[in-house]
């Protein structure tokens, strides 16, 4: 590692990293955190600490900043991210039931994450497919016309491909 | 100047005067909610609304200059009404708790209803759910009260540089909270309480322990004694209709021996010791270590927890002395226990502050239990004062305003009286200083250079022929700049630029401190402070090392200053402590 150098240690963190390239750059802080975020899909603390402490800004702000954007995520999201489309149409055709099973399935609100860090829910403003109302979308997957007794069986679904990438590692 | 017009009435104003102050010029007062006159106005919500003939909007009053040929309108029906349902949307977020809130008679949103005749809820309430932080023990908060006036955040980031509070999340989830899922006890929060000090609501109180002291003094086998700081005494009897600067020191002692305690001892006693200690030090690295200073002053709690967590680099030039509050609490265990045959487990000290961090202070480290137990039990705010004042049913106007409080821990020079006012222990410790390096006292006691109200403060004085520069800091914020300096000297190899430096961590000094009553200005702080250089003014003695008291203490107990018992019973000692425990 060469101080102020231009070649990049391997041994230094992805925060280190991010900091070093955009220090004493205007509105860098920001920036340094969508690298995290875009890298580990979410800010863990320890690494919000050492970017607080690479950049000289108070972890408050550091904070101030992670909490104000949707876009930056406190914990590790879900592998398996369900969006819950509650437009309008969504809305009319059941949506509200869809999350309520999902809730009681997964045992978590909306916007939390299973403890086993498999599901994430989270309801969306219109998916763009109205006429699959009410839909559901889990990494892109969609479930169109969904009722809630279908939704033990997409859980099922998602943790049987979870099972097998297990078996693959 | 600008000439515009308030409601058809011609004003002249300073350029830069805000409309709202414009219209104080012409006496109407427009309703404001987070504005505070220490902070720059945030407009955050909305109440001071006015009309500006012309402009299609209605205009925030505490940001918008005034402007040559304006044409303001601060009331009509409309305006009333737009101010109105802004109010009524604030209340729809505060829960309906007045009767369980401290602020209770007290609170700025509550007056505002008042005014504007609320008599329902105009909106259906929606009241955020967040969990109450107790964790420092020294002052709590509520973030389900939170208006959102931003001025806790101001006060913490700016005023104090210790950014402990922030607004996280956003829209209708903002909320006040220190950095991420953790407590304040876990933040580098200093506890000087200035954000409580400043809160318009009950969102962020001190930590209230009235009960605990009605507890000790309902019970017949506990001794009780307490002590009152130096700038109480200018402070309280505004509470009791008092103009701010008045010295109502009898009528508090008074007040606390009617409310059961068994003796009332004096803060401004351990302030002499205080310096009588700490001039000692100066005195002796003045004269055989000069590469050892600045001094730096460690009275002020919260300075010093800011200083353990941002600056421990500065630790070697803290004076180890131990504030006044801490010092009187051992010397009543002790000095005053021995003198009386009292058994020392039978006493219970009881601390009035003005002073969040001081509730902290009375158990921060190992020696602050120097007489064998904790020395001061409990520390509560002047806030707490009043209250308990209150609920004892006295006529505190008609109090003895003679009353003096207890021998020998309650007599004072004029030096311990100024300990409250930023530059006061500065003031104090060269009178002394002075005298312990060359034998003889100042001429004058009075430093001018020490005083006033702005927030670094600069001079020199001549000991022997050699000069001794100081400074004085108050607000922490204006702290980094004397720090800067100091290291910047010692990076460079120069003579440092201070030898000694004194620091309060709340504006004005303790006479604005966190614990003190609300809404206060710096009009108000230079009328306390005012009440206590009188006090010194006033006095016969005006050192501490010739209190006559503070002799005898020397005398009969401690020997001299820094000696081995002094060392073990009025001095501590500091370490780095992590500004983040997660």
């Amino acid at each position: 590692m060469t101080e102020g150098g231009k070649t990049t240690s391997p041994k230094l963190s992805p925060a280190a990293r991010a900091v070093k390239k955009w220090r004493r750059k205007r509105g860098a802080l920001i920036m340094v955190l969508h690298e995290i975020q875009n890298q580990a899909g979410f800010v863990p603390r320890e690494t919000a600490r050492e970017i607080a402490e690479g950049m000289e800004v108070p972890l408050a702000r550091v904070y101030e900043v992670l909490t104000f954007y949707n876009y930056f995520k406190l914990r590790p999201p879900g592998k398996a991210v369900i969006s819950v489309c509650t437009g309008t149409a969504c809305h009319l055709k059941g949506a509200p039931e869809l999350v309520a099973e999902l809730e009681k399935e997964l045992e978590i609100g909306q916007g939390e994450t299973t403890p086993d860090g498999l599901f994430h829910l989270q309801c969306v403003r219109c998916v763009g497919c109205c006429g699959l109302a009410p839909a559901i979308s889990v990494n892109g997957k969609i479930y169109g016309k969904a009722a809630p007794s279908q939704v033990r069986q997409i859980l099922a679904e998602w943790r049987a491909v979870f099972r097998e990438e297990d078996v693959d590692d | 100047m600008i000439n515009l017009t308030i409601n058809g009435i011609g004003v002249e104003v300073d350029e830069g005067t805000t409309i709202l102050e414009a219209a104080r010029a012409a006496k109407m007062n427009i309703p404001t909610l987070c504005r505070h006159p220490d902070l720059p106005p945030a407009a955050a919500c909305g109440i001071c609304v006015v009309r500006v003939r012309g402009r299609g909007n209605l205009v925030r009053a505490c940001a918008a200059p005034a402007e040559e040929g304006m044409e303001v309108t601060t009331h009509d029906p409309e305006i009333v009404r737009v101010r109105r349902t802004v109010l009524e949307l604030i209340l729809s977020g505060h829960p309906n708790e007045c009767l369980t809130c401290l602020r209770n008679e007290s609170c700025e949103l509550q007056s505002l209803a008042a005014e504007f005749g609320i008599k329902e809820e105009s909106f259906p309430p929606l009241i955020a759910e967040h969990p109450l932080d107790d964790s420092t023990r020294s002052i709590v908060l509520d973030p389900r009260k939170c208006v959102k006036c931003g001025r806790c955040i101001t006060v913490c980031q700016e005023q104090q540089n210790v950014w402990a509070l922030s607004f996280l999340d956003r829209g209708i989830e903002t909320r006040i909270s220190p950095a991420g899922e953790i407590v304040l006890a876990e933040s580098p929060c200093i506890r000087c309480g200035q954000c409580s000090a400043h809160c318009p609501v009950g969102a962020i109180t001190e930590y209230d322990q009235g009960g605990e002291v009605w507890e000790a003094l309902s019970d017949p086998a506990v001794y009780c004694v307490a002590q009152i700081a130096p700038s109480i005494r200018v402070s309280i009897g505004e509470a009791f209709g008092y103009e701010p600067g008045t010295n109502v020191s009898g009528q508090v002692y008074d007040a606390l021996r009617r409310m059961g305690f068994d003796a009332v001892f004096d803060t401004n006693f351990g302030a002499d010791v205080t310096i009588m200690e700490e001039a000692t030090e100066f005195a002796e690295r003045f004269r055989n270590s000069p590469e050892s200073l600045p001094l730096i002053t460690t009275c002020c709690p919260a300075w010093v927890d800011f200083m353990e967590k941002f600056h421990p680099e500065m630790i070697p030039h803290f004076s180890s002395c131990k504030s006044p509050q801490s010092i009187l609490g051992v010397l009543a265990k002790t000095y005053y226990a021995e003198q009386r045959r009292l058994d020392p487990a039978r006493i219970f000290m009881v601390s009035i502050m003005p002073c969040t961090a001081k509730k902290y202070e009375i158990h921060r480290h190992k020696t602050m239990f120097a007489s064998g137990r904790q020395d001061v039990d409990v520390s509560i705010t002047s806030r707490e004062l009043i209250r308990m004042i209150r609920q004892s049913g006295l006529d505190f106007s008609g109090l003895d305003c003679l009353a003096a409080a207890d021998s020998p821990l309650g007599e004072y020079s004029g030096a311990g009286a100024i300990f409250g006012a930023t530059g006061g222990v500065m003031e104090a410790a060269l009178r002394s200083a002075h005298y312990f390096v060359s034998g003889a006292d100042l001429r004058d006691p009075v430093i001018p250079a020490v005083r006033g109200i702005s927030g670094v403060k600069e001079g020199e004085i001549a000991i022997e022929g050699r000069p001794v520069r100081f400074a004085v800091a108050h607000g922490l914020a204006n702290v980094e700049k004397v720090l800067d300096k100091i290291t910047a000297a010692r990076e460079k190899g120069d003579d440092p630029p201070y030898h000694f430096v004194e620091v309060m961590a709340c504006p004005g000094g303790c006479i604005g401190g966190g614990g003190q009553a609300w809404e206060v200005d710096d009009a108000i702080r230079r009328l306390r402070v005012e009440g206590l250089l009188k006090d010194d003014a006033i006095r016969e003695v005006r050192v501490s090392h010739r209190n006559p008291s503070i002799e005898k203490l020397y005398r009969d107990f401690l020997d001299r200053p820094l000696s081995d018992k002094a060392r073990q019973l009025l001095h501590t000692s500091y370490r780095p402590r992590r500004k983040y425990r997660r």
